[in-house]
């Protein structure tokens, strides 16, 4: 059953969003929150663990020290206070993704609380996200459910567990209600994740890569109508996983919400799932205020103290924030405000600047992936970043293209090529036997008959009226199949008309 | 009396010397005591599991290097080849550890615990496993899943809990040294009603990585021997600092044993706790604690009297810290990734009904007991109440014994307000039960070591008294000084040790009548 929806135009006529987010950081940490055992990410299940990842008897926690200055670094990234001593807790629940029962997490002594961070949006406006925390806590295993219609832990014949990501370092950032977006909702939820996202991976702390869960977020999403201070009831919609997805989730749920708001039922206070094929959330459990998880302070770890001299130390340490990296970089690059406003938007800024890395010019970087890359991924409907295009792929295509060995359009279809898996460009070039035809005598062969084809358009040429030179251009490319080099065409067939270039 | 019996009679600090000079083997040594558990185990039930194998050729080993000579002679431990009994709360590779519960019955552990690591490089045979209540909740050792272990003075009474599988084998001459747990007093009143000595090192100064938990923030591994001084050279082994717990120590070991060694009370001030005497202390326990206190005042002691008001609240607040945090340590026990499984035998098989199905089975009733109080303190809208007032009681008791070490350099009492009472006797009555350890729960509360040594027995019933002696924490070493001292006093006045009155296991005798042991299991007494 689907849920009913008002237009998104009528949902904000009738009611004022109120968001809040809740975006989990994977850190890159070599070892995980509290074991020596391996951080990496795609090895053979159940092999990055140790007894303490499994929850043997007897074992406990050590914290990573490295997860602490992350987090810490987050933590003044985002603005917020440190806290000179916090603890642990645990939270306890019986689940089979958490091998002790209870997750190792900080619940009312954050690391980090009390910052914001300043978000542009696309027209530039910027809009402030208060912080209201970032705490340090492990993850959990991953569960696949086999068998059963819905892939989940219902119905399901048997489950799978890795606690492979058992224990990996998270942040989880959690903001204030984000009050005043109107219809701006969905693009600030956008923006913000992405705002997250390049300040972890800023920072070095995060791989920060959302296809892999790297930075993961729940959004929160309640309507209120117009001039009531008091908020309505949220949903929280789990693991939107793509910064599209982001956007597109806010705009669903303000959307569902709206329709329930004016039917005159209440919103139900539940997690969502988001599915990425229908764009819609569907309800995941019932979520209240009441959940019990009967927190307490880890008992078998000490209080982290932060000192001062610490903090600042890391403070040092931190790299340009956001928008003063944006302002380096539309200089260096010599992007007009326009362009550069462009590229920020498509969500290409860190891919452009590493194929600027790799060795290609700004120019080539900008062309490439404004005018190629960005249109496959909006038709593939992912982000730019996920469509799979490496900096050296287009480095490598551009110098083809420089060498005369293929031209624009013949490196467009190797590109499609590269994403459709079919090899290096040299490999797809070798294989579709694309190549400019360099060699004369099959040009001179196919400028003949075209001359002869088109006798009027020949006598135009021989007469100066060069701009007529088209039509035959355009015969010999269709004979060649598109293969000719076009300026080596035009010099041939003035050549063979005995007209001055 | 075999020349084997004499071997097993001889402390560890004999033992070593011996082995040391090559009078004797390791494996002489280790065989004798294979031999005594072969013979009186089936009486006593101190172990779950005997490690013959292993133990004997760990022995011969050390017996291979000494008799080699040189420098890798010269580097042995001190007790390298002194066999020692392990609690099975901490986990052993080779060896099952079943935490005395079904629910982790045939369990081998993929790991060895931090004080294994040290007693395997000390190349020190480990006997086997000792019986306990189950994950160590108790004071009989009755709550065992596998039987009970009986007193080796009366095997009708309990031998303490839950480390009465570690006393009882160090008193029944099994093993010359053990490792215990003490939560609220495992160790110590264990020793006190056997007759044996037990201590309870400062909170962090051994590691707990590898012991099963009860509750985090109170348990701490020790040593359980026959004598002040063999406990000194076994903590030695197993304390210090370990980077994989993070409550363990930074600070460097103190000398234990020098300090036992060079026992002292000339001019320390000694104080007796005046709420841990007295009313609801059995007369025959008061007048041995009386005598030690007369002891240590004619070596040169001053006795001062110090008052510990919040003690009184101390075993209300440790039974909601206690089950709070075990109710979560324990939650890991579930069937999904170790130990027993039980499915539910009707209905839907989700997983949580298969982890209740199991947890249902697996656990006896004491730890279902404080599972069930523990999950109940920490819910929301009673934490405050029940876990807060607790934690805050637990500040109260720490500053309790700060101003009672600021007038005395140890303090003493009774280690236990009874000597042993018969097995059954409180096992209906938990609060009973629980009121045994109102004399060691403080020590843990507030993180300070403590020492229990036999003090004597009972006028009315002839059964072993314990002496308890606290310290500051981070100053063990004080414990000691003054339980050597003592010790040697007590033993002066008795003509030897205390164990040489207690009652021949082997030889006809009126305990020869004790009835069998029950409920042990199938790997128990030789099987490895």
């Amino acid at each position: 059953m689907t849920d009913a929806t008002l237009s998104f135009e009528e949902a904000m006529e009738k009611y004022d969003p109120v968001l809040g987010f809740e975006v989990h950081v994977e850190l890159n940490t070599k070892t995980k929150m509290f074991s020596s055992a391996p951080n990496v990410f795609g090895d053979e299940p159940n092999t990055n663990v140790n007894e303490v990842d499994l929850g043997m008897p007897g074992v406990l926690p050590v914290v990573n020290k490295t997860a602490i200055e992350s987090s810490i670094k987050i933590g003044l990234a985002l603005n917020c206070k440190i806290a000179e001593r916090c603890r642990f807790a645990r939270k306890n629940y019986f689940y089979p993704d958490t091998p002790k029962n209870f997750q190792t997490s900080q619940y009312d002594e954050p690391i980090a609380y009390d910052g914001y961070l300043d978000v542009e949006l696309s027209d530039g406006t910027v809009f402030r996200v208060e912080i209201e925390r970032a705490h340090m806590e492990e993850d959990a295993g991953k569960l696949t459910h086999m068998g059963g219609a819905t892939g989940r832990i219902q119905g399901a014949d048997y489950s799978l567990v890795d606690y492979n990501r058992s224990g990996v370092p998270l942040v989880e950032i959690v903001t204030k209600p984000i009050e005043g977006a109107g219809s701006r909702a969905p693009e600030l939820a956008k923006a913000y994740v992405a705002a997250v996202r390049e300040i972890v991976k800023n920072l070095g702390v995060s791989d920060a890569k959302m296809e892999r869960g790297n930075v993961r977020c729940d959004a929160n999403v309640s309507l209120r109508p117009h001039g009531r201070e008091r908020f309505g009831i949220r949903s929280e919609t789990k693991n939107v996983n793509s910064l599209r997805a982001v956007e597109h989730a806010v705009r669903y749920e303000i959307q569902r919400h709206a329709a329930v708001l004016d039917s005159g039922e209440p919103v139900t206070q539940e997690t969502r799932h988001w599915h990425e094929d229908t764009r819609t959330t569907t309800s995941g459990r019932a979520k209240s205020d009441a959940d019990d998880y009967r927190y307490f302070p880890e008992p078998d770890l000490v209080p982290i103290t932060a000192s001062r001299e610490w903090v600042e130390e890391l403070r040092a340490t931190l790299p340009e924030p956001p928008a003063a990296r944006r302002k380096r970089l539309q200089a260096d690059w010599g992007y007009s405000d326009l362009e550069f406003r462009d590229v920020v938007n498509a969500g290409v800024m860190d891919e452009i600047e590493e194929t600027i890395a790799a060795g290609a010019t700004a120019t080539v970087a900008r062309k490439w992936w404004m005018g190629e890359i960005v249109g496959r991924a909006k038709t593939a409907d992912v982000d730019p970043g996920q469509l799979g295009v490496a900096p050296a792929t287009i480095v490598e295509l551009n110098q083809m293209v420089e060498d005369g060995k293929i031209n624009n359009k013949m490196a467009s279809e190797v590109l499609d090529g590269v994403l459709a898996g079919e090899g290096t460009p040299a490999e797809i070039v070798e294989k579709r036997g694309l190549a400019v035809v360099s060699d004369d005598a099959p040009l001179l062969e196919a400028i003949d008959a075209a001359l002869a084809a088109q006798p009027d358009v020949a006598d135009k040429i021989r007469a100066g009226k060069l701009q007529a030179i088209g039509a035959i251009v355009g015969g010999v490319m269709k004979a060649t199949r598109g293969q000719a080099d076009a300026g080596r065409v035009k010099e041939l067939i003035l050549q063979r008309l005995g007209v001055e270039g | 009396m075999t020349e084997n019996n004499e071997l097993i009679r001889l402390t560890a600090a004999a033992l070593a010397e011996k082995l040391a000079a090559r009078e004797i083997t390791a494996v002489e040594v280790t065989q004798a005591y294979l031999d005594r558990i072969a013979a009186v185990d089936g009486k006593v039930h101190a172990f779950l599991h005997v490690n013959a194998d292993e133990a004997l050729a760990v022995a011969a080993e050390v017996d291979a290097i000494r008799a080699a000579g040189g420098a890798a002679a010269e580097e042995l431990h001190v007790l390298a080849g002194v066999p020692i009994a392990v609690k099975d709360l901490i986990v052993t590779i080779g060896q099952p550890t079943t935490a005395g519960s079904k629910i982790l019955e045939g369990w081998h552990s993929p790991y060895d615990a931090t004080v294994v690591e040290r007693l395997r490089a000390a190349k020190m045979p480990i006997l086997g496993k000792t019986n306990l209540d189950e994950f160590a909740m108790g004071s009989s050792t009755e709550h065992s899943a596998f039987g009970p272990t009986h007193n080796p003075w009366d095997l009708d009474r309990i031998p303490g809990g839950s480390g009465g599988g570690s006393a009882a084998a160090v008193a029944a001459f099994e093993a010359p040294l053990a490792l215990g747990t003490d939560t609220g007093g495992s160790i110590r009143q264990p020793g006190a009603v056997t007759g044996t000595v037990g201590v309870k090192p400062t909170y962090g100064g051994v590691s707990r990585y590898g012991a099963i938990a009860m509750a985090s923030s109170l348990d701490q591994i020790g040593p359980v021997s026959r004598t002040v001084l063999d406990s000194a050279l076994l903590h030695q082994v197993i304390g210090g600092h370990d980077p994989r717990d993070s409550t363990s120590l930074p600070d460097p070991m103190e000398d234990l044993v020098a300090a036992a060694r060079t026992g002292n009370v000339e001019g320390m001030k000694i104080g007796i706790i005046k709420e841990l005497h007295g009313e609801g202390y059995q007369a025959g326990v008061e007048n041995r604690f009386n005598e030690s206190l007369e002891l240590l005042k004619g070596a040169g002691a001053e006795i001062v009297e110090v008052s510990c008001p919040n003690f009184k609240y101390a075993l209300g607040a440790y039974y909601l810290i206690m089950p709070s945090e075990a109710s979560s340590n324990l939650a890991k026990f579930d069937g999904v990734r170790y130990g027993l499984r039980v499915l539910p035998e009707q209905g839907p098989m989700t997983i949580e009904r298969v982890m209740g199905a199991t947890r249902a089975a697996g656990f006896g009733d004491e730890v279902k007991r404080r599972i069930i109080l523990g999950t109940y303190a920490l819910s929301a809208g009673y934490y405050d109440a029940y876990y807060g007032s607790a934690q805050k009681v637990r500040t109260l008791i720490q500053r309790d014994f700060d101003a009672a070490f600021a007038k005395a350099d140890v303090l003493i009492s009774p280690t236990a307000p009874t000597t042993a009472f018969k097995l059954g006797e409180k096992l209906n009555d938990p609060l009973a039960m629980y009121l045994n350890d109102v004399a060691t729960i403080p020590a843990n509360m507030a993180g300070v070591p403590g020492l229990s040594l036999p003090g004597g027995l009972a006028d009315e019933d002839g059964l072993p008294v314990g002496i308890q002696l606290l310290a500051p924490a981070r100053q063990d070493a004080r414990l000691y000084r003054v339980g050597a001292v003592l010790e040697s006093l007590l033993e002066a006045q008795w003509g030897g040790p205390l164990l040489d009155r207690a009652p021949s296991l082997t030889a006809p005798s009126l305990t020869d009548s004790a009835p069998a042991v029950a409920g042990a299991p199938a790997s128990h007494g030789g099987s490895h």
